[in-house]
């Protein structure tokens, strides 16, 4: 039985529901995976996971969390997933300490009797314990958070975007966190904007404008991309950008970091851009064939 | 229960750790109930008088005397022109003047008649019409003292007279602060029973907790019900301070008992925290909150018969009253503090005021969602 099912759901806002947030949404999570969901802002992530957690009622179609309707059995569900929001959304005014245990008691549940699954986490800001949760920095709040979210042993966990605006290395270690509850049998739904992130999961769902785009493992969505990419460098970078979008065997080329990556048509362009580079020579163009990242992917899959 | 535990024990927590509003719940009361009573007062009293003698004889003298020993009048001009009178009016340094022409008491003794000349400041309408009517009292007064002292005194009276004084039951003295201390008194607990509860609720969402705990099995009841009980718990401490400082201040013991006013309360807190609710079930954030708690206050002040006789506003006035809890309070409170009225007097506010608790709590609870 999968941990989550998707199944044609659909989500719009406003008076007319002229606001399409989700657009014939279907995927299944299965138990124990670490699933992410990547798209831009406004993309429908929110949505999709007030919608899961019971928060929000969809116009159509039909999801479960751990084998319970999502509208049905609402009760059910709020007792088993955790949820942790984009926005920081603990009292700010109680102590580490006294919210962790405040969501503790209200699932019925104690500190002492979970302590096992936050204590990786936990430690990080038990030295903080008195501290009020406004009084955190960034990532202490995310910890926190992840600990409130965890603190009832969940069966599902639900976190929306839960690195946006937090540092480097908080990230990572966030992210390092993740891949450890994973391993206690804890099925995750994250959602970020970050590609980066995208292959640090199980499986990845590419959504955009509230539509799925593509559903993989990081390595499948990779392997989809078919074309071949190479990567641009010459100290002229923007009238370079513009050469490269003019070539007839050229499918798309956007600026990547200090290279501009060159999608082509076809093999056979390769040696058409080789040719072209070469002309270049004296103006120091560079390029190279690379092989393509989950962002490559998602710019494709969004363009066509 | 256990989860009403624990929502109350976060809720105190809260409250006891917000410096301002143990401040607003200490202080509020005790600077209102000092202040405003003295201030709000009905009594026109210290107006200014402008006296234009022209006659400077025995009566006019006499006349002054009486006008200023009332009590009422200062005598703040007194000079030989009405020209120069009118101009401390146009000053602002007399409300009223009054001229006693040349020949007063010539034209009094020997045509048994004279004429007074009033003229008031009529900006301020209160002051003018009050002291019009003191004015006029007076000189009607002055004038029967002037007869008697003419009549020959007969050794049986010829002339029967009825005079009609007036006592006032409850508060023989018209002490206004009998009158407004418990009035106030029930406007403070309104403002710490709906505003506080509303701006508490609404905070939550703004901030985004309620979110987290929405997705909690925390019943929807238990949430209302850990947000009701300690700002129902919080009125008392109110109203205990406030009428602590009615006995200290004012000496004010209520004629009735403590118990009566106590179990209204109880009531009454339920209404409004109700409504509290209710406003915060319509408002996003912690300013439409706001206003609107202060649009439904100024409504429930001005039509609450606190400062205006609710008998004296016209009809359809009056049926907005009937829908407006703090009338009832304000009128009960009156009549357990000035005439003792018992449980039994005040049935049927209790039952009203027990359907507004069910109404706007039962409307608050069905229209709060933990989805949208």
């Amino acid at each position: 039985m999968p941990a989550v099912t998707v199944e044609h759901i659909i989500k719009t806002y406003g008076k007319k529901k002229e606001v399409l947030a989700l657009n014939d949404l279907s995927f299944d999570v299965a138990p124990g995976e670490l699933f992410g969901i990547i798209g831009p802002d406004g993309a429908g992530k929110t949505s999709l996971f007030r919608i899961l957690t019971t928060l929000l009622l969809a116009d159509s179609g039909k999801a479960t969390v751990d084998g319970f309707d999502v509208v049905q059995s609402y009760k059910e569900i709020r007792k088993r997933v955790g949820y942790m929001p984009g926005r920081f959304s603990l009292y700010t005014d109680l102590s580490v300490e006294e919210n962790l245990n405040f969501f503790a008691t209200i699932f019925n549940t104690s500190i002492k009797e979970n302590y096992d699954l936050v204590k990786e986490i936990y430690v990080q800001i038990e030295p903080f314990k008195d501290r009020k949760a406004g009084k955190l920095s960034g990532g202490m709040k995310q910890k926190l958070a992840l600990c409130c979210a965890l603190i009832h042993r969940p069966s599902v966990l639900f976190l929306d975007e839960p690195t946006t605006g937090v540092d480097a290395v908080s990230r990572k270690e966030f992210w390092e966190m993740l891949k450890g509850l994973r391993q206690q049998g804890i099925t995750i739904l994250v959602s970020t904007p970050y590609m980066d992130e995208a292959r640090l999961c199980d499986r990845v769902a590419l959504i955009q404008n509230g539509a799925i785009l593509s559903i993989n493992t990081p390595a499948g969505v990779v392997d989809e991309f078919s074309y071949p990419l190479w990567a641009v460098q010459s100290p002229a970078m923007l009238p370079l950008l513009n050469e490269l979008k003019a070539l007839p065997f050229v499918k798309d080329a956007y600026p990547f970091g200090a290279y501009h990556h060159v999608v082509l048509n076809n093999a056979a362009a390769e040696n058409q851009l080789h040719q072209w580079v070469q002309q270049f020579a004296v103006t120091n163009v560079q390029a190279k064939k690379i092989t393509a990242d989950i962002e490559d992917c998602f710019i494709a899959l969004m363009k066509n | 229960m256990r989860t009403i535990r624990f929502l109350l024990q976060k809720e105190f927590r809260q409250i006891f750790r917000d410096p301002a509003i143990i401040r607003l719940i200490l202080i509020m009361p005790v600077i209102q109930l000092m202040v405003l009573p003295w201030a709000a007062d009905y009594e026109v009293k210290n107006i200014k008088l402008a006296v234009v003698n022209q006659d400077h004889s025995e009566y006019a003298r006499q006349l002054v005397n009486k006008i200023t020993a009332s009590g009422y009048f200062n005598l703040a001009a007194y000079s030989g022109s009405y020209n120069e009178a009118l101009h401390q009016i146009e000053e602002d340094k007399a409300d009223v003047v009054l001229q006693i022409p040349a020949g007063f008491e010539k034209n009094l003794v020997k045509e048994n008649e004279a004429t007074l000349f009033m003229s008031l400041n009529a900006i301020n309408g209160v002051k003018a019409s009050l002291g019009g009517a003191y004015l006029g009292s007076i000189i009607q007064d002055y004038n029967r003292l002037v007869r008697t002292e003419w009549i020959q005194m007969p050794r049986f009276s010829p002339e029967t007279q009825i005079a009609i004084t007036s006592s006032n039951w409850f508060n023989p003295l018209m002490n206004y602060k009998y009158f407004m201390v418990p009035g106030i008194l029930v406007i403070l607990l309104t403002m710490v029973g709906a505003n506080l509860t509303a701006i508490n609720i609404v905070k939550e969402k703004e901030i985004g907790t309620i979110e987290q705990i929405n997705v909690t099995p925390v019943r929807k009841f238990h949430f209302i019900l850990g947000k009701l009980i300690p700002f129902w718990l919080l009125g008392f401490v109110v109203l205990t301070i406030g009428l602590t400082i009615a006995r200290l201040f004012y000496g004010i013991v209520p004629v009735g008992s403590f118990f009566t006013i106590y179990v209204f309360s109880a009531v009454y807190l339920l209404a409004v925290l109700g409504l509290g609710l209710l406003v915060s079930t319509y408002s996003s954030n912690q300013q439409q909150a706001m206003l609107l708690s202060f649009f439904l206050m100024m409504i429930f002040i001005l039509l609450g018969g606190l400062y205006t006789s609710i008998d004296s506003m016209p009809e359809w006035a009056q049926w907005i009253t009937r829908f407006n809890p703090v009338s009832y309070f304000i009128e009960v409170m009156r009549m357990v503090v000035l005439k003792g009225s018992s449980l039994a007097d005040i049935r049927i506010h209790l039952l009203i005021m027990l359907g507004f608790a069910v109404f706007f709590n039962g409307w608050a609870v069905l229209s709060y969602r933990k989805r949208t």
